[in-house]
């Protein structure tokens, strides 16, 4: 039965993540697009409302070129940037519009182009004048990326992980733990013939690879490639119109949340990506009226192996200080009690950035809909979608099955 | 012979090396670079604040792959210097996970980054390990 108060996903696709040397920005995004459009069984002359997401790309009006390339209808064009939560933040830009009254279905897409991108978002080195001169906010006289601490993602994303673990008083060794964290997710994604890697390791070969920024390794951190992802979002006045295979298709947004980071100690020195995704989730199971023991599966932001284990917390999915029993439990496996990261997550599935948030909600909706092959999570109902940009922004879905 | 120039303005030299934040007179809440109003409260009055030169890692990672130009391997930390987060690399220690713990205590340390055009002297900063820290 259709909630007309509620908004619902209509049609939502993504690429297949990984090398796409072949096809640019727009060709991805429309690919995802026109894909999306199908799944719903409307086309662009339907869509009331476009919001696009693209970072490191075409740069001015990315979504007016990808209706070049899919439709010119005339619709308000919203071009979104929000971090890793582009996507996040382009589907919720769309769902705003239509809860507004101003159309009845909208559209949300984000694409990235980063195969081959260095796992390094950190600047070089700042050319002086051969003198010591004090520049900016902090007078500093060289960059001090390397030199007071570090601010690239792996470094950062690895204290966050072990800040956990100082904070709860773990006893153990670190690096096999969060190991076996990437071990469960690239294990997942060989189920999933749309991720960026599609093989097993094993921790030997987890914990032997390159290691980028202790207790990260290489495949403990996210993938770098190309993919898009696209989602139709309808009012339930307007789905209740539409035919029963549409009806019995769609899946219901019982929540969507985006917050920023408020003011912590410590955050100044190391981005607290806790606060705001804890306050994220509080928000969006009060919204779903669900709790998190009513979730059938998890896709969340394991940018880093050590990301995952903190937003088990965040998300509420052990109680607070619990995430290492959680995991060690063998909970967050897609045979426990609360699967993790069934496609494989970020780490094995890939993260091109600004598609990631939507194709969290693709797999979660896959599932609703028993449409998710051989991963399915037999009888999922619910399930939460989660990313989190540096920056700071958190996104959370909560989706239900019709 | 030139002057001694800290990397950073919140490195204070005299008369012994410590970091000093400002500090929102409003609510406490501290900063180590200008801010135009509180992240915290909004307000607009900070006053100076030293902090102690000891800490404890609080977290850290060991860095593999950084920018050109940066050394490594190099251990970056969050330290507690009385209740104050610090980011700071840890010197003086061997970058492994044998020799750098959680909970470790440490003091801040000063190095000369070299002399400049001028024959000025930079002065940068990290945090090593007090003796026995591993233990
Ligand atoms: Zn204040």
């Amino acid at each position: 039965m259709t909630d007309r108060d509620a908004i619902y996903i209509l049609g939502i696709s993504m690429t297949r993540f990984g090398k796409h040397p072949d096809l640019d920005t727009f060709d991805l995004g429309a690919e995802a697009a026109t894909a999306a459009l199908a799944d719903g069984g409307v086309t662009m002359a339907d869509v009331g409302v476009l919001a696009a997401g693209n970072l490191m790309g075409q740069g001015l009006g990315f979504g007016q070129g990808l209706q070049k390339q899919i439709g010119q209808t005339g619709i308000p064009v919203y071009n979104v940037s929000n971090a890793c939560a582009t996507g996040a933040t382009a589907l919720r830009t769309a769902i705003m519009a239509l809860k507004a009254g101003e159309c009845e279905i909208g559209l949300a897409v984000g694409v990235e182009k980063l195969a081959g991108a260095g796992l390094l978002a950190g600047g070089n080195r700042k050319e002086g004048d051969g003198t010591w001169s004090p520049k900016g906010r902090i007078g500093a006289i060289v960059a001090t990326d390397g030199r007071i601490g570090t601010a690239t993602m792996p470094g950062t994303f690895a204290q966050i992980g072990m800040e956990y673990l100082h904070q709860h008083a773990y006893g153990g060794a670190p690096f096999e733990l969060f190991a076996k964290i990437s071990e469960k997710n690239h294990s997942h994604s060989t189920l999933n013939p749309l991720a960026a890697y599609t093989k097993a390791m094993s921790l030997e070969q987890i914990m032997g690879d390159h290691m980028v920024a202790y207790p990260n390794t290489r495949p403990m951190c996210s993938a770098n490639c190309d993919g898009a992802a696209a989602a139709v979002v309808v009012t339930g006045e307007r789905l209740a119109s539409m035919s029963d295979a549409q009806q019995r298709r769609a899946v219901k947004i019982a929540a969507s949340v985006l917050t920023s980071d408020p003011w912590t100690d410590g955050c100044q020195v190391l981005p607290d990506v806790n606060t705001l995704t804890r306050s994220a989730a509080t928000q969006a199971y009060e919204q779903a009226g669900v709790g998190p023991n009513d979730l059938d599966l998890v896709e969340l932001h394991d940018c880093f192996a050590t990301a995952e284990l903190v937003h088990y917390d965040n998300l509420q999915l052990c109680e607070p200080g619990g995430a290492v029993d959680l995991f060690e439990s063998g909970a967050t496996w897609r045979d426990g009690r609360i699967p993790v990261n069934v496609s494989g997550g970020l780490q094995s599935k890939g993260h091109p950035i600004s598609a990631t948030g939507i194709a969290n909600v693709w797999e979660v909706c896959h599932h609703l809909r028993g449409e998710a092959g051989d991963r399915q999570i037999e009888g999922a109902r619910t399930g939460l979608a989660h990313v989190i940009g540096l920056g700071s922004a958190c996104g959370v879905h909560i989706l239900q099955a019709a | 012979m030139g002057t001694q120039i800290p990397i950073v303005d919140y490195l204070v030299l005299d008369p012994e090396p410590h970091l000093r934040v400002h500090e929102c007179t409003a609510c406490g809440a501290r900063f180590f670079d200008r801010r135009n109003a509180c992240a915290s409260c909004s307000g607009t009055d900070f006053a100076p604040a030293d902090l102690p030169a000891e800490g404890t890692v609080t977290a850290y990672t060991i860095v593999t792959f950084a920018a050109p130009g940066v050394e490594v391997p190099f251990v970056a930390a969050v330290l507690d210097c009385g209740g104050t987060k610090v980011q700071a690399n840890l010197r003086d220690v061997t970058p492994d996970p044998d020799h750098v713990r959680l909970g470790m205590p440490v003091r801040l340390t000063t190095y000369s980054m070299g002399p400049d055009a001028n024959g000025d002297e930079g002065v940068g900063f990290g945090f090593a390990p007090l003796e026995g820290a591993l233990t």
